[in-house]
């Protein structure tokens, strides 16, 4: 019981010291900032391993953070294996083809108003499908190897990015467009020295939204059939055999690599449109 | 409704090239079965045996053997079905099905539905609160936010299978309640994000204009706030759904899924059937169309309610 008096105890701490940093003058710097949700989340951690110690929580429904930590250092050239299969080969390889194939179908329909007519609510559509449910097909088509994941991957990116691209595109007002003619620029010109700028925005909030369906295509697709690696096919095996220590270190992987992949797009996008609002800081 | 017939015109053409180029793709792709199949039969391929026509690439082969083009559309279980075959599948088993009958898609369909739907109320509820939450005190935002943001880059598909063994020790029976955790999961985010834009897209001048008029933190919450979120809601929302219906689908996938149109695909890849899993990748799709629909028709309504013109 003690154990559980001292997860609440640290549940108060650390929500007190967050309401007195948010509330005192430093607030808007940026060492608070990063303090606040750095302190909410061990205090999630410390609370976790405290209850579960406490209640005699059985490890293999709910393992404390220190047996996942001990696993993960434990296991780092398999975690190391199956991220390079997973994330490395099967997600950055899928994301950076349906991206890039999708910026460059999204310009060639820009240019043919029918295409975009048709295609654009089409691609809405399929946007808001369910699309990891083709994971099975790509699989009997590409083989059990990194290439089916990568193109589940292309399939899942592919359409928010298209819808994102278009209407980037769009986003021009008439006044520059003329702008742009009365310097009697070319159609090449005004895309690359206005319309691709001003699409910028659009463009990345689709490549954030993919980082994450990335990683959800490629790991589902090893539900269907992988090598004996990769994230999803230990995810699989460990929860059978009950290594649920091994699960929550996968799980720790996939948190770093969604929040670095994430991140780097993130810190492309501050670079590329350093002039949005959005950005200004 | 001219301008939505005029807009239709080029969906149409859009929809109908794809399945063109669908049926065109199906001779390709299925031609090695194809004369596999034929060889067996007695007929004379070229080149003979399947090993020899490894090296050689499918155009060749098709226009080799153009005999065999008719039958890449009959195949048991060619690599991509043809058209009709999916057509006729789906529609045996939607139409020429009682709706009870474990084969029917309307069955499958209702329980994929059913588990989305709970996750989606549960998630829109608790990316609200949160939104409010966020909205009204600062150390929420501080705190929450940011965590908010890393548990979606956390792929719940990585977390599902677990979520289903939890949920199972704890001792619920069946796949209803890890499928809605997972969907309410992967659809509170969009909605969180939607509303904190939504309730603080009041400006500074309206919110003063509720302070000249004495107006309480309830009534400015009620009269302001939550009528401007309105749209933000309701585009959230339309991810929201879509979000939910991929965590339903994937909460079915892990393997001793029976029910639901996950477990259709995940049966018919398992049993070698693909004509099977295009006809349950067909019937998810109808089921986000339908849903995302009637979210557009129930905007539509709102905002006619609140006195918007057309």
């Amino acid at each position: 019981m003690s154990a559980v008096a001292a997860a609440l105890a640290i549940w108060a701490a650390g929500w007190s010291a967050n309401v007195w940093l948010a509330r005192s003058p430093w607030h808007g710097t940026r060492a608070v900032r990063i303090a606040v949700p750095v302190i909410f989340g061990l205090t999630i951690l410390a609370m976790w391993e405290l209850l579960v110690r406490g209640l005699g929580v059985s490890p293999v429904i709910l393992p404390p953070p220190s047996a996942v930590a001990a696993r993960f250092a434990a296991e780092t050239d398999i975690l190391w294996l199956d991220f390079r299969q997973t994330v490395l080969r099967g997600a950055v390889t899928g994301y950076a083809i349906g991206c890039s194939a999708a910026i460059l179908l999204a310009i060639a329909i820009d240019r043919v108003g029918f295409l975009k007519r048709g295609l654009l609510p089409v691609g809405n559509f399929v946007a808001a499908l369910p699309i990891v449910g083709i994971a099975p097909i790509m699989v009997a088509w590409f083989g059990f190897g990194w290439q089916s994941k990568a193109a589940v991957v292309v399939a899942m990116v592919f359409f928010p990015v298209l819808v994102n691209t278009v209407a980037g595109l769009a986003d021009t007002t008439a006044m520059q467009r003329d702008l742009m003619r009365t310097y009697s620029a070319s159609y090449t010109r005004t895309l690359i020295a206005l319309r691709l700028p001003a699409a910028m925005p659009f463009i990345f909030n689709g490549l954030k939204i993919a980082t994450t369906l990335a990683l959800i295509g490629a790991i589902v697709a090893e539900y269907f059939g992988s090598p004996t690696y990769g994230m999803g096919f230990r995810i699989t095996t460990s929860v059978g055999q009950l290594a649920l220590d091994m699960v929550w270190a996968e799980i720790a992987v996939a948190a770093l690599a969604g929040s670095l992949f994430y991140g780097a797009v993130a810190g492309v996008e501050r670079w590329v449109t350093f002039w949005h609002p959005a950005q200004r800081r | 409704m001219i301008r939505g017939l005029g807009a239709a015109g080029p969906v149409m053409a859009v929809l109908l090239a794809l399945v063109a180029l669908w049926a065109v793709a199906v001779v390709p792709m299925n031609i090695r079965l194809a004369l596999s199949q034929a060889e067996r039969a007695g007929a004379a391929v070229v080149p003979e045996g399947a090993v020899a026509r490894q090296a050689v690439p499918v155009w060749r082969l098709v226009a080799a053997n153009t005999f065999a083009i008719p039958g890449t559309y009959a195949l048991d279980r060619p690599r991509l079905p043809a058209p009709h075959q999916v057509w006729r599948d789906f529609s045996d088993n939607t139409f020429g099905r009682a709706v009870t009958s474990k084969r029917s898609l309307v069955y499958h369909g209702w329980v994929t539905l059913a588990a989305a739907l709970n996750g989606f109320a549960l998630g829109t509820a608790l990316g609200i609160l949160l939104a409010v939450g966020i909205v009204y005190a600062r150390v929420m935002e501080m705190g929450v936010m940011p965590l908010a943001i890393i548990s979606q880059t956390v792929p719940i598909v990585a977390i599902a299978p677990m979520i289903i063994v939890l949920v199972a020790a704890l001792g619920v029976e069946g796949r209803a309640v890890p499928k809605a955790i997972i969907s309410a999961y992967l659809c509170f985010f969009p909605i969180l994000v939607g509303m904190v834009k939504g309730l603080r897209s009041p400006d500074t001048m309206k919110l003063d204009l509720l302070r000249t008029y004495s107006a309480s933190g309830a009534q400015t919450f009620w009269k302001l706030r939550v009528p401007a979120s309105l749209p933000y809601l309701f585009a959230s929302l339309k991810v929201g759904a879509a979000a939910a219906l991929v965590g339903t689908i994937v909460g079915e996938l892990p393997t001793g899924a029976v029910e639901g149109l996950g477990a259709r695909i995940l049966i018919g890849d398992q049993f070698g059937t693909p004509v099977q899993i295009w006809s349950a990748l067909f019937a998810t799709a109808i089921l986000a169309g339908a849903w995302i629909g009637l979210l557009n028709l129930v905007e539509r309504l709102v905002r006619w309610r609140m006195g918007a013109r057309a």
